[in-house]
Order: structure tokens, then C-alpha cells, then sequence
């Protein structure tokens, strides 16, 4: 390992020389990882994201990352990186699918702790029965436990949105945990260009002293000492105590929005805003939709794309903007619960214009004539 | 909370709680204080929540007037009646969630090691047996056959008892408890053993009526976890409400049990032994 030269977000994410590279999707996890400055890495086997860990191993092994071990099960993992990030350091895991599910009662104490750690989700299908095909039906689960939420259409999202979410993540005004999502297999496990910068830069590193929760360091005096715990009482004052931190746990992530901003450049991209059909969509999904458009083309019919970066905090009033034209609003998506779909209808008006299709789930694929025939069929 | 980082603007001394400045003017925190000297400085802030009688209060105060560095101490928790009292002490604590204290103090002890290379932070467990034996039993048993550098400590009153009283895997055979109508099946479990088996350099097990034991124990658990890897201290703590005996009764009970079946037991690995030897020599 040469020397790593800590340079601002901004060059990394904007400024430096980029070259193109042809990577999978876990080898974009590898890279973004490896200019992250990360403290320490857990990890816990997973098909498919496993790959990725293995790579992040790898940095432990060059030297990139100071601590790198694999935890007992996915609950274990994640205690154990709330552990580190309530020591003060920079960390990251991974996972998918089942072992979200099986992790699940960490993600709102990671929230409610304000724990900034940053967590890929290489999405799969849960059981019964066993699956290990890609189905984002994981992130409908994940949606109010307080985590942050960006969703990756193409490897070169990944390495892009991993490297901002530690800086949103870290940021004193959020301090949250993120989830960077990406369809397992369908970008994990394919090669694409990606354009990365030189390996000899990384993010500044976190300084705990910024975060707006004590740091389990003794460094600073411990701030609840009391002799009698709210969770003792029953009364106002105690419910009151809790909701309160909810609410601020909700307003940090509308915080998070300007950040997102900054470093996602928008939460959402818009392709042919004029058009009277429009179809919204998140990851793998986007690229579907996108080679649809083109046969839509051909056949005469007009349509509009919203690729959605940002999950949460959802991005209401852009989204509802950009659909204010469109008379029909096809939603696309990887699960059989469309929750996509039931987030678009909460938030705009006229919701007769949405169709919550196609729906593909289990592990099939979304071929653009599906798209293509759902379109025609409704306009 | 020590006093090098903590100091009260003057102007709000007199409005700040009395035993708040106590705990920073008579705090443990220079590390040498023992049980021998209760009562010259203050480990916690008294009155606990907890009920009258609570052994695993007694058991919680004996091990904060030992610690032998509490300036640096972290201490990691889970659910339970442990989780209501840890507040009361002037040490960083972690509530986590229920079971897996084991393993966010496994992350924290390397995060805290990265963080301060060369100084000493110690990273003490202290849960109930349902935490530490069932619902949490594989990330105890992982962190110790990781090595982590921990101290596990279990407060055993042999049943869940926050909850109310249900059987756990630690409540002896054929008691009857709640989830255990008609008496629990199988045998308490030997996690002295399971200890054993796993890598622990240093175990004992001491009942909450031998408060000196208790400090001499933790004292050794935690300086043996430094250097060497996981220690574990199994503390029998009886609980007057779920038990259904009388406050006063409860130190009489933890020594009946300890002569019936509980007596003191303590393993000191070789290495261990080494360590503390060569501490010895060198006071």
C-alpha cells in the first residue's frame, strides 16, 4: 500500500481525474471501500453479497482497513458494528435479504443511537421458499426504522453513493445510519465501466468529537446520569422523552436532504420531463425502464423516466413536480409488494394515474418488452 | 466522568443535584479505591429503582466500588432489571438490545483500541442470565472464542425476573416458574464449563453475600482481560419479588444456596497466572 493522501469530498466525488474501468458491482463496493478511510469492517456471509466482503477483506488484508473480521450471524454483525461506531471510528458491513431480516431489530437502535454507519444491501428474496434470487422486497420492510435509504442503479452508483454516505451519514446535523441498495446479482455480478479515481486518495477520516450523541469513550462526562430511568415511569414526562427523540430522529433525516443534495447532486434525475406518461423507478429498474423508453420510441409513444436516488428521505415535492404533467405514471419494480408504488400514490395527487406495474418478484427478470406491453395495454 | 474532564461552572454549583458533585469530588477515579473503603468516596448515585432487597443492586454497587479504572471504563448492558441501575454510576454505558451485549462490546473494545493505542479502556459486560445464557448465549460464547479482550459479568437470579418471573436456562431443575408450570426440565446450565470450553482466562463464580469476593474477582477479571483475552464473572443474585421471600432475607438465601450448591469457584488460566504473578512483583 503507497501512501494515501486525505483529500475533501468534494475532489473525490467531483473534481479528480477519473479513469474507466470494467468492474462488477462488488468490485465498485471494493473500490469505494478502499478511499473511504474506514476504520473497521465486519462481515457475515451472504449470497449474493458476499463477494463484496470478501473484497473488503482484502483491503483489511493491503492494509487500507485497520480491523476486518467475520461476525457469528447477521444480528451478531450488527451489534457488533454499533459497537465500533459507539467507540468513535468509521465502519462498515454488509448484507442481503435474509440476513436484513435476521439483523432487522438493529436498524431503528442504530437510528435511535444516531450511529452513522454505512451498510450495502446487495437485495435478495426472503424465505419460505429458499431463495437466493434478487427481489428488493427487503427495503419495503426497511423503510420506517430511521435508515437512511439510496438505491443504486449501475455499479458506477455504488461507488458514487457509498462514498457520499459516509459523508452524509457523518454529517453533525444527521449523524444516521445509510443503506446504500443495489439489486443483488443484477449489478453485483455483471462487469460495467465504471469511472474511479487513484487509488492513492481518501475521504477525511471521522472525527467523533463532531457527533451530536456522546461517544462510549469516556473521554466526556456521561450526560444521563439519573436515578431514575425513563423507562421506569409511566408517565408523561417519559412518553414524552421518547417521542421527542423520534421526532428529532425523523428531523435529522429531513436534515440529511441538503446534504444528499450536495454530494447526489439531485435525489431524483429526470429524462423527458414533458412527456404525458412517465414511469418512476429505483435501481435496476431505471436501466429496464430506460432501454423500454427507446422501443416506445419507435413505436410513437412518448415517455418520461424519474430515476429515484433518494428513498429516504423521499424526495415528495420533487417527485410530485416532476409527475405534475403526466397522465399516467407507470412504477416498475423488483417485489411483489410494490411498495414503491404505495410510496409514490402517499405523496401525489390523483393517484387514478398510477399503475403499479409490471411487477416482477422471486428472482425473475424485468425484460423491457414487459414494460413496453404493460404501457400499451393502459394508454 | 473523571475529574480531570469534568468541572462544574461555579456559577451553577448551587443549583447542580448534590450527588453529582459528589460523584466529581469524591468519585472513584483515581482506581485505587476497594470495597475496604466504602463509605470515603462514591461509586454511584444511591437509591436505586430497583426493589428492596435487590441482590443484583448489591452485587452492582460491590463491582462499581472495585473497578480498577473507572475513568476509563465502558460499560455495555442489555435488558432487564441490570439495564435500570447503570445510569446510576458515572460510567459510559451502553443499552443495546437484549442479547447482544457480547458482541457491541466486542466492537467497541477494538474500536476504543484503535482509537487510544497505549492507554488502557476497559470494556466490562454486565447482564442477566437470560441475556447472557439464552436469548444471548451464542454472541457470549463467540466473543470469547474470538479473544476479545472483554470482561463478561452474568447477575444470575436464575429466572428472568423484569419480565416477571419465567423460567431460564440458568433457573435450576424442577423449580417451577412461570413457562415452567410444572417444573423446569432439564438442568441449570454450566456456564463455568461453557466458559471453560470456550477460552476464559479467568472465571468465578461468587454469590452477591461475599461482596469482597465480588471486588477481588472483578478486580482480577479485568485486569486479566487487558492483557489476555475474555473473563467471566458468574454472580448468584437472588430477587425478592419473583423468589417471593422478604427484603431482608435475600443475602441469608444467596448463602444458603452458596453452601447447598453455589460455592465459591475461581479458575485462573496459567497465563493468567503469569500476568498477575508478575504484577505482584512489580507493585
Amino acid at each position: 500500500m503507497n501512501s494515501i493522501n486525505v483529500r475533501p469530498p468534494e475532489y473525490l466525488l467531483f473534481e479528480a481525474k477519473r479513469e474507466t474501468q470494467f468492474i462488477t458491482g462488488s468490485e465498485a463496493v471494493k473500490e469505494a471501500v478502499r478511499r473511504a478511510n474506514i476504520d473497521m469492517a465486519i462481515s457475515y456471509p451472504i449470497t449474493p453479497q458476499s463477494e463484496s466482503m470478501h473484497l473488503v477483506g482484502d483491503l483489511y488484508a493491503e492494509g487500507y482497513i485497520k480491523d476486518y473480521f467475520r461476525g457469528e450471524n447477521e444480528f451478531a454483525v450488527m451489534s457488533e458494528v454499533s459497537g465500533a461506531s459507539f467507540g468513535g471510528v468509521r465502519v462498515f458491513t454488509a448484507t442481503c435479504g435474509p440476513g436484513t431480516m435476521r439483523a432487522f431489530e438493529l436498524f431503528p437502535m442504530w437510528a435511535g443511537a444516531r450511529l452513522p454507519i454505512v451498510c450495502a444491501f446487495m437485495t435478495r428474496g426472503v424465505n419460505a421458499p429458499l431463495t437466493i434470487q434478487p427481489d428488493n422486497i427487503e427495503m419495503g420492510f426497511l423503510l420506517e426504522t430511521g435508515l437512511l435509504m439510496v438505491f443504486a442503479e449501475t455499479a458506477q452508483d455504488i461507488y458514487d453513493m457509498l462514498l457520499a454516505s459516509f459523508m452524509v451519514a457523518e454529517e453533525k446535523d444527521v449523524h444516521l445510519p445509510v443503506g446504500v441498495f443495489m439489486d443483488g446479482f443484477f449489478i453485483t455480478h455483471t462487469r460495467e465501466q465504471v469511472r474511479i479515481i487513484s487509488e492513492d486518495v481518501c475521504l477525511p477520516p471521522y472525527n467523533p468529537k463532531t457527533a451530536p450523541v456522546a461517544v462510549m469513550d469516556m473521554e466526556t462526562p456521561p450526560f444521563r446520569l439519573m436515578r431514575d430511568p425513563f423507562v421506569m415511569k409511566s408517565n408523561f414526562v417519559s412518553y414524552a422523552a421518547h417521542a421527542s427523540w423520534q421526532q428529532e430522529v425523523r428531523a435529522a433525516a429531513v436534515r440529511s436532504k441538503k446534504h444528499f443534495n450536495k454530494y447526489l447532486k439531485s435525489p431524483l434525475e429526470i429524462e423527458n420531463p414533458s412527456a404525458e406518461i412517465m414511469i418512476v423507478a429505483g435501481g435496476t429498474a431505471v436501466s429496464q425502464a430506460r432501454e423500454a423508453i427507446v422501443m416506445t420510441k419507435e413505436d410513437g409513444i412518448d415517455v418520461g423516466l424519474v430515476k429515484l436516488k433518494l428513498i429516504r428521505p423521499f424526495p415528495s415535492t420533487e417527485l410530485a413536480l416532476a409527475c405534475a404533467g403526466a397522465k399516467k405514471i407507470f412504477i416498475p419494480e423488483f417485489n411483489i409488494a410494490g411498495w414503491l408504488a404505495k410510496e409514490v400514490a402517499s405523496i401525489i395527487p390523483d393517484n387514478s394515474r398510477i399503475i403499479g406495474a409490471p411487477r416482477v418478484y422471486g428472482g425473475m427478470t424485468m425484460p423491457p418488452e414487459l414494460i413496453v406491453e404493460t404501457i400499451k395495454k393502459n394508454v | 466522568m473523571s475529574e480531570q474532564i469534568t468541572r462544574v461552572c461555579p456559577e451553577f454549583v448551587d443549583v447542580m443535584p448534590r450527588e453529582y458533585l459528589e460523584l466529581i469530588e469524591k468519585g472513584p477515579w483515581s482506581g485505587d479505591k476497594t470495597l475496604k473503603d466504602t463509605g470515603t468516596f462514591k461509586e454511584l448515585v444511591e437509591e436505586h429503582p430497583l426493589c428492596a432487597g435487590c441482590n443484583l443492586a448489591l452485587a452492582f454497587r460491590s463491582i462499581m466500588a472495585s473497578l480498577p479504572n473507572p475513568a476509563d471504563t465502558v460499560m455495555v448492558g442489555s435488558t432487564g432489571c441490570s439495564s435500570l441501575i447503570f445510569m446510576q454510576a458515572a460510567v459510559h454505558n451502553i443499552h443495546g438490545l437484549f442479547g447482544n451485549q457480547n458482541a457491541i462490546a466486542s466492537g467497541l473494545k477494538r474500536a476504543l483500541e484503535l482509537r487510544f493505542p497505549g492507554r488502557t479502556k476497559d470494556v466490562v459486560v454486565m447482564a442477566g442470565d437470560g441475556a447472557t445464557a439464552d436469548i444471548g448465549l451464542d454472541m457470549t460464547l463467540h466473543s470469547w472464542f474470538r479473544q476479545e479482550k472483554i470482561t463478561t459479568v452474568m447477575f444470575d437470579n436464575e429466572l428472568y425476573a423484569n419480565t416477571g418471573g419465567q423460567e431460564s436456562g440458568m433457573t435450576p431443575r424442577g423449580k417451577v416458574a412461570y413457562m415452567a408450570p410444572t417444573g423446569k426440565k432439564f438442568n441449570k446450565i454450566n456456564m463455568i464449563e461453557l466458559a471453560c470450553g470456550a477460552g476464559c482466562h479467568y472465571i468465578a463464580a461468587v454469590t452477591s453475600a461475599r461482596p469482597m469476593r465480588i471486588g477481588d474477582s472483578i478486580r482480577k477479571a479485568i485486569i486479566i482481560a487487558r492483557d489476555l483475552g475474555p473473563t467471566y464473572v458468574q454472580i448468584l443474585t437472588p430477587c425478592p419479588t419473583n423468589l417471593k421471600i422478604q427484603p431482608e432475607e435475600t443475602i441469608k438465601m444467596a448463602k444458603d444456596v452458596e453452601q447447598e450448591r453455589y460455592a465459591f469457584y475461581e479458575y485462573i488460566s496459567e497465563e493468567a497466572k503469569m500476568l498477575l504473578s508478575s504484577m505482584e512483583k512489580n507493585k
